[in-house]
């Protein structure tokens, strides 16, 4: 069972890899905005399994919970930004 | 198979820390760090350390974030030097010499997790056998970090209420 986290998890950073390569290339800001949303999405999802893993799903759903809020602050930081001074 | 995955997160860290450098635009660099924060937090995590990346993905990916784009609110979003001034000879030859010499050196530490290494063999014991006494703290954690060593602590915390004071000084707004 836990071989089939790890591969879980194996297949979860190769996801993050595409949207990594969005965030690395992508030749707007919105490529690279919506690049690491979609890691965070990703993100949580990798940090609860990497609790089951450990066995320690409790302590990684507060850490997985804490990401996901204060991303949610940065996006719309990032969004203030852009409307405040245009598109760069 | 643990170590693949170890050596996959490794290779995203030091992607985005290259792209954070890398990248002209100063925007996609604040993005990029913050990626590289939650990289740095799940390779905590995956070593167990699982209150550090508590604190990584908090303040690095997080407020690290929003703190870099108020200080963009008071720049250029664009890196202004069209070429940047190639690194000193000493730095491009030394800094190497220096990381092999770090890995060299860590070769004598104790493998991860081995229960026979000096600090798991004295001083872990200690501290989980006395510190209740000690200190009447349950957490043993929270008994280090506030009892046995509150004077460092202590002083962490001046430097940083400093530095909150110097942040505030800095982006305060001037109201005419």
């Amino acid at each position: 069972m836990t071989d089939f986290f790890i591969f879980v998890l194996l297949v979860l950073s190769a996801l993050i890899g595409a949207y990594l390569y969005r965030v690395l290339q992508g030749p707007t800001i919105f490529d690279r905005v919506l690049g690491l949303n979609g890691i965070s999405t990703k993100a949580i999802i990798l940090l609860i399994v990497m609790g089951i893993v450990f066995e320690r799903v409790e302590m990684f759903i507060d850490l997985s919970t804490g990401y996901a809020l204060l991303n949610l602050v940065g996006a719309l930081a990032v969004a203030k930004y852009l409307e405040q001074k245009g598109l760069p | 198979m643990s170590l693949v995955y170890e050596i996959s997160l490794l290779l995203l860290l030091l992607m985005t820390a290259a792209g954070a450098i890398l990248v002209k635009d100063l925007m996609s660099a604040i993005l990029l760090l913050g990626c590289y924060s939650f990289f740095l937090s799940v390779v905590w995590a995956w070593l167990g350390a699982v209150d550090v990346a508590f604190v990584e993905a908090v303040v690095g990916a997080g407020l690290a974030t929003v703190l870099f784009l108020l200080t963009l609110f008071g720049t250029q979003p664009k890196d202004g030097r069209l070429r940047r001034p190639p690194p000193p000879i000493a730095a491009v030859i030394a800094l190497p010499l220096l990381g092999v010499l770090l890995l060299y050196a860590a070769k004598d530490l104790p493998a991860f997790g081995d229960p026979a290494s000096p600090p798991s063999v004295r001083i872990s014991p200690s501290y989980l056998e006395q510190s209740y006494k000690d200190t009447r703290t349950p957490n043993v954690v929270t008994s280090v970090l506030m009892d046995y060593r509150s004077l460092d602590t202590m002083v962490e915390t001046v430097v940083i209420f400093t530095a909150g004071i110097a942040c505030a000084f800095i982006l305060r707004r001037k109201t005419s």
